[in-house]
């Protein structure tokens, strides 16, 4: 940690999280890897790390690190966004210990134990085996204190310094966030009552508070990395904070089709769903409108330089933007009316989905969010790319849209056989993963995840190194 | 600077985002206080009185389950103890559910929850989609009660010596390792005999939820693939 630019407690702390983040995430990729070649290879570490547990490390990792690099980033702004040092630092990083020590545990459990026998006992400290939240109950109420204590610290250093838009909309934004986990921690026997409240947790974060926190730090980024207008930032902000939250807390009706409960769900969940591209389309517009705008008017002054400060978090700001309409916006519509739904409910479109939408709107923002830490933690006024920034860059955005591609073929194909022409059945499934085609997508999947991962690693010691070249203006 | 509008006020923007999430989120809780009354699972007595639950009680096991087409809702509904005239349950034709048929709501109440904890403990929904939703290594195990592989033309029953469709996936549960049909198999999950027994409660219970018709046509189409 020789020469440390960071002069504020909060921003060390930001670091800490980014860190722990970029580790969970490469431990994300390692195990879709490992569910991904199981595809291909069905015998691979059968009765070992089934299926079942990688994929369960797969999207936990993803979750955690996430949620890890979110609280990063939120320490990371506050001392530029309220002027002044964080309130409870010591607090943020006791609770960094407890939470990244109770992750290690939990993941460990879900390896070495995997599954338990059918009572409380598995539900508390095994796993609850309800995907995403599979994280068993002590690990619950600990993540519930963990947020909660970090909700207090944006509140307190909110309320003692100067409360921007950009922090408004995150504290009411993370209380949300918190409060929506509570629907996920219940037990019950009613299948049809559980995935009712368990869409709650999974889809009103994704699809309303994330959304909202994402556009919240892309609207510091657009402030702090080429300077956009804040007071037209936070009304862009506000705006898209009414029709994120209008649109996607209704349009969780696309997850109650077929759980059991009632058709009025139908028409809400088409209505108010396919609603949520809009704000999407929105921001994507409103980050190549404030790039051009603010480039457009410094060449009006004669200077014919760049007015981006960080040329790889830049960029993954926008690949964010891109991402997200695309991922979340284009490929989510496909699926969320409930005549196309009803042959492509679980199927490898989800799949596609889920992996575009994921990657796109929340992991291109958080691995720009790592560029502007390590900006800051070098003090460099001006950072430039380097070989290995393009490449990385290049190569997880490729690969993950690679294996969009391909999870969407193999997703045409399954719906087409299996629930098309084959009703749906055992066998009927089978007919489907046996054709030439979806095995291809499958294994162009696995190449992709590999492209994918082959970019992770450059982008870590890209990380490592980007701040010690000296091309940059300090 | 331009004449002020109402349209660049970031004060306007501000309550109209929180006016709008507030009533969205109003109009999700009071859906949801519709909803949960219509999910809640029903009891012996709804199904000894004739009353159609979209989550039908435990008990609901003493009863042949089938998924027919109705042409008012133009969709296939589960169907409970045979066809009335129109097109729904009746209530009447019973099924053996591990030889008996008249299991009282408490033992099967019992059965259903050691079941759907078994669910969760063996971590199902990781492989295969449970209501559609969970993971796509393995099939949709919504409608698997009905599917033709366990039923007496299918292979199951013949390949785990048994007579039954409740015994033969028991026995598949506990030890799915030993009765491959597939290259990717199902592996040995530490399943004992009684969980395995509330597990296909659970998979017959679930047949019986009313899911708007998902997953289409179930099993009814025996192919075009190959000419099949
Ligand atoms: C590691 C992944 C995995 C897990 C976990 C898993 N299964 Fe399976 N299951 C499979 C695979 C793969 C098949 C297909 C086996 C074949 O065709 O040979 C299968 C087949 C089945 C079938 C027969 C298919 C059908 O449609 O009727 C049933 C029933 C079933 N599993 C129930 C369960 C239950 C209940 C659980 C949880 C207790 C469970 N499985 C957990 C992978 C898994
Ligand atoms: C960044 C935002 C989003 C993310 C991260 C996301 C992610 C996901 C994921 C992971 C799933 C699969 C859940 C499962 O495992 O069962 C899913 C399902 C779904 N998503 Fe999204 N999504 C986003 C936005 C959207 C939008 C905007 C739409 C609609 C326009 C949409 C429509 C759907 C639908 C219809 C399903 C259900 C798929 C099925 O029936 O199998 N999503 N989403
Ligand atoms: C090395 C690259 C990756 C590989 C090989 C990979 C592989 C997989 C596999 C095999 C599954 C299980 C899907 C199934 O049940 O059939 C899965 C699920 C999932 N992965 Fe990945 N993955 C990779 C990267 C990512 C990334 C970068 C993200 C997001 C940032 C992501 C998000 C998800 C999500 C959300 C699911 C659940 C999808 C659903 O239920 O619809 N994965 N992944
Ligand atoms: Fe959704």
């Amino acid at each position: 940690m020789a020469n440390n630019y960071l002069t504020t407690e909060s921003k060390k702390l930001a670091t800490w999280y980014f860190t722990f983040a970029a580790i969970i995430f490469g431990a994300q990729l390692v195990f879709g890897l490992v569910a991904a070649f199981q595809y291909v290879m069905p015998g691979f570490l059968f009765e070992i790390v089934d299926f079942s547990v990688a994929r369960m490390i797969h999207i936990n990792a993803l979750v955690v690190w996430m949620v890890f690099a979110m609280m990063g980033s939120v320490y990371w702004l506050l001392p530029d966004e309220t002027g002044i040092e964080t309130v409870g630092i010591g607090l943020g990083k006791l609770l960094f210990w407890v939470f990244a020590a109770a992750i290690v545990i939990v993941v460990l459990v879900y390896l070495l134990v995997q599954v338990g026998p059918a009572d409380q006992t598995t539900i508390w400290f095994i796993n609850e085996g309800r995907e995403y939240l599979e994280a068993p109950r002590w690990a619950d109420i600990g993540i519930v204190v963990v947020v909660l204590g970090f909700v207090y610290n944006l509140y307190a250093t909110g309320m003692k310094g100067n409360r921007s838009g950009i922090v408004t909309v995150l504290m009411a934004d993370m209380l949300a966030f918190a409060g929506i986990y509570l629907a996920g921690m219940g037990y019950t026997d009613n299948i049809s009552i559980d995935q009712y409240w368990w869409w709650w947790v999974i889809h009103l974060w994704v699809e309303a508070t994330w959304e909202v926190f994402v556009g919240s730090i892309a609207a510091y980024g657009l402030i702090t990395m080429i300077g956009a207008h804040r007071k037209v930032v936070e009304m862009w902000l506000w705006i898209e904070v009414a029709m994120l939250f209008g649109s996607g807390i209704l349009g969780i009706g696309h997850h109650y089709f077929w759980i059991g409960t009632p058709e009025y769900w139908w028409e809400i969940g088409a209505l108010f769903s396919a609603l949520e591209p809009l704000p999407l389309v929105a921001m994507f517009i409103h980050v190549l409108y404030d790039w051009g705008k603010q480039q457009g008017a410094q060449e009006a002054q004669g200077k014919e330089v760049s007015v981006i400060a960080n040329k790889p978090a830049f960029t993954w700001f926008v690949l964010q933007a891109l991402g997200n309409f695309l991922g979340a916006g284009v490929w989510g519509f496909f699926h969320t009316f409930p005549q196309v739904n009803l042959y492509t409910h679980g199927t490898q479109f989800t799949s596609a989905h889920g992996h575009l939408a994921f990657f796109g709107a929340y992991a291109t923002i958080l691995i720009g969010m790592f560029y502007i830490a390590v900006q800051g933690k070098h003090g460099i006024k001006v950072m430039h790319a380097t070989k290995k920034s393009i490449w990385a860059t290049s190569m997880i955005f490729g690969g993950v849209l690679g294996m969009t591609a391909a999870l969407t073929m193999s997703g045409y194909v399954q719906v087409l056989v299996e629930r098309a022409q084959m009703g749906a059945s055992w066998s009927g499934y089978f007919d489907s993963q046996a054709s030439v085609w979806f095995a291809q997508g499958m294994d162009w999947r696995l190449i992709m995840g590999i492209v994918t991962f082959l970019g992770f690693v450059i982008l870590v010691t890209d990380l490592l190194s980007i701040g010690k070249a000296t091309h940059h203006e300090r | 600077m331009a004449k002020k509008t109402v349209w660049s006020d970031n004060r306007f923007w501000q309550r109209s985002a929180a006016w709008i999430t507030g009533f969205a989120s109003i109009l999700l809780i009071w859906l949801t206080f519709d909803t949960i009354p219509q999910i809640k699972m029903g009891n012996d007595a709804d199904l000894q009185n004739g009353v159609t639950k979209r989550v039908p009680g435990p008990t609901v096991i003493n009863y042949k389950i089938t998924y027919e087409m109705n042409t008012k809702r133009g969709h296939e509904i589960p169907v409970i103890g045979g066809m009335n005239a129109e097109g729904t349950s009746a209530f009447q034709e019973k099924e053996k559910f591990f030889g008996r048929d008249d299991w009282s709501q408490d033992e099967a109440m019992e059965l259903l929850a050691l079941g759907k904890l078994a669910s969760q403990s063996k971590n199902c929904m990781n492989c295969h989609t449970l209501l559609g939703n969970g993971a796509y290594y393995a099939p949709d195990l919504t409608k698997a009660w009905l599917d033709p592989a366990w039923g007496p033309e299918g292979s199951m029953q013949s390949m785990t010596g048994k007579s039954t469709k409740e015994e033969a996936m028991a026995e598949f549960l506990q030890h799915p390792s030993q009765y491959p049909t597939h290259a990717r198999m199902m592996p040995n999950l530490g399943i004992t005999a009684a969980e395995a027994k509330g597990l296909v409660a659970f998979l017959k219970h679930m047949t019986s939820i009313d899911t708007n018709g998902f997953p289409r046509n179930f099993a009814k189409i025996q192919g075009a693939v190959h000419g099949k």
